[in-house]
């Protein structure tokens, strides 16, 4: 990948940025320049919620070329606080523990590496919310 | 009903594993099958839907490329690109070009080719995942496959479907790929052979992916005045529609609901004038069962979650209410991507001629098919006749 299209997308795959529009309030992820609901062009950029909830799963084991050494990896479909879904990884965590409504939240990670000059490309990641006061309660 | 185009002839290759065979081998000769058996009209435009020949085998502009080794000289040439859904599409754009030059000599030759094996599997999902919105794909890692079985466990725990209901439209399509001479898959299979294969994606399994193949499949048309009397047996377009939908699955006010295929078939079916209780035969895109089972839903055959009754009481087999993918559909016949509209529309006309053999559905009238690119961000519906059936 070129560094111009690197830079380009950091918001939007570093920080959870996505569009609202200011005309009927809808947010969208990746970012847009018009809004599907009203046609609006006045938009703007918003943090989106790092928290959501898992709404379906599925793992990967048959991985495109560039990401065959992750393999067997879990991707979600994860509706957002703020109410918008996205796609992503789902990292340190057991398969077998995922079930639908399970509370995530995002984290920076490794996506792939480009090329043979071996550019990295970071970005969001999700992961079980931790619980620290369940876990404690539990040892009692 | 009053046909847009005429389909005077109709060609394919066997779809498989053509080592020895290039894009344009296979793109030639089902060319030429379908000029012969239109009976070698001259040409005056081709029209040819490819989804990726740059990336898996080093040649662009292939529309020029196709005409120039056909002889084809000087003739007008246009590639069309949609992912999966090319092959349809350019049959669209045939039947535009068919209709806006009316009663110009010369016929329109459609290719839909594909050939998919030059390259390694891994690099065929990285390549699908491009005709996504691949900010989302490639960020995610999700593959085609990944999407569906997405929509699979989404569809299962709203609807409280099983997985091994689902995957009888696989087993649909294996029976009746065994019928067919072309078929990448030609032997019957179980949803025992389903459940025991591979997991690709969770819960998806090999046998419920349609593989990886290479074939060309091409048809000859022409606008509708005079087709009597260019062939015996001309075959009516009554309807060619396309529609898109929200790219990004995420953002699909149901995800559940193939919004591009219900608008596209909902103007087909309004063109056409043909009602769903008049339809003989359905040839559904079904990259996996999930896909043709929501193509059911949107197409108003089954309320949503009902799609699989329509597998459990043998209204898909032939000799059913409504049977799909009669010569075995995107699992059984292949999947080489922009060639799959085009075998689509080939095989149906095979029903509309009577010459679908073992496979032939009694008394087949009026036929439809369905096409998309992935998940439905864009699809494209054929509605086609026999033509005695507008006398
Ligand atoms: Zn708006």
């Amino acid at each position: 990948m070129s560094v111009p299209k690197f830079w380009r997308e950091i918001p939007h795959k570093y920080r959870l940025v996505g569009s609202r529009c200011r005309s009927c309030g809808a947010i969208y992820h990746p970012r847009r320049p018009i809004c599907p609901r009203c046609g609006s062009r006045d938009m703007e950029d918003v943090k989106l919620s790092h928290r959501g909830r898992l709404l379906a799963f599925t793992v990967i084991r048959r991985a495109p070329s560039d990401m065959a050494d992750l393999r067997p990896y879990v991707v979600g479909l994860i509706e957002l606080e703020d109410g918008v879904k996205v796609l992503s990884q789902v990292v340190d965590c057991d398969p077998a523990e995922l079930k639908p409504g399970l509370e995530l939240e995002a984290t920076l990670r490794r996506i792939r590496v480009h090329g043979p000059a071996g550019v990295i490309e970071y970005g969001y990641k999700f992961r079980p919310v931790i619980k620290w006061e369940a876990e404690a309660g539990e040892g009692q | 009903m009053k046909p847009i185009a005429a389909i005077l002839g109709v060609g394919c290759t066997k779809v498989g594993e053509h080592w020895e065979r290039s894009l344009l081998d296979l793109a030639i000769e089902a060319c030429e099958k379908a000029l012969e058996d239109a009976g070698n009209p001259p040409v005056r435009a081709l029209y040819v839907g490819n989804a990726a020949s740059e990336l898996m085998n080093e040649q662009g502009n292939i529309s020029a490329l196709l005409a120039d080794a056909l002889a084809l000289d000087g003739v007008k040439a246009v590639e069309v690109r949609a992912g999966d859904a090319s092959g349809s599409l350019a049959i669209h754009q045939a039947c535009l070009d068919a209709s806006f030059s009316r009663g110009q000599e010369g016929a329109i030759l459609v290719c839909g080719v594909e050939k998919m094996t030059d390259v390694m599997a891994p690099e065929v999902a990285r390549i699908q995942m491009l005709f996504e919105d691949s900010r989302s794909t490639f960020h995610s890692g999700v593959t085609i496959y990944g999407l569906c079985a997405l929509l699979t466990s989404l569809y299962m725990s709203t609807y409280g479907v099983s997985y091994e209901d689902i995957v009888l439209l696989a087993v649909n399509d294996h029976k009746n790929a065994a019928n067919n001479p072309y078929a990448q898959y030609p032997f019957p299979i179980t949803v025992e052979t389903v459940l025991s294969s591979p997991l690709v994606a969770d819960p998806i399994r090999l046998f419920d992916t349609a593989g990886i193949g290479d074939g060309a499949a091409a048809i000859v048309l022409k606008g509708p005045e005079g087709a009597r009397s260019s062939s015996d047996t001309p075959v009516a377009v009554l309807a060619s529609e396309v529609a898109t939908d929200k790219v990004n699955i995420c953002e699909r006010e149901d995800l559940l609901a193939l919004r591009s295929l219900r608008l596209a078939a909902g103007k087909a079916l309004g063109r056409a004038g043909v009602g769903l209780d008049r339809l003989s035969f359905i040839e559904l895109h079904n990259t996996t069962s999930v896909i043709g089972i929501l193509s059911l839903e949107a197409l108003g055959l089954a309320e949503p979650g009902k799609g699989v009754d329509l597998l459990k009481e043998g209204a898909v087999a032939i000799g059913g209410r409504w049977p799909v993918n009669t010569m075995g559909g995107l699992k059984g016949r292949g999947h080489p991507w922009g060639a799959t509209g085009v075998y689509q529309v080939v095989e149906a006309v095979w029903q509309l001629r009577g010459e679908a053999g073992k496979n032939q559905v009694d008394g087949a009238e009026i036929g439809l098919t369905s096409n998309m690119c992935g998940l439905g961000s864009i699809s494209c519906v054929h509605v086609l006749a026999r033509w005695e059936v507008m006398a």
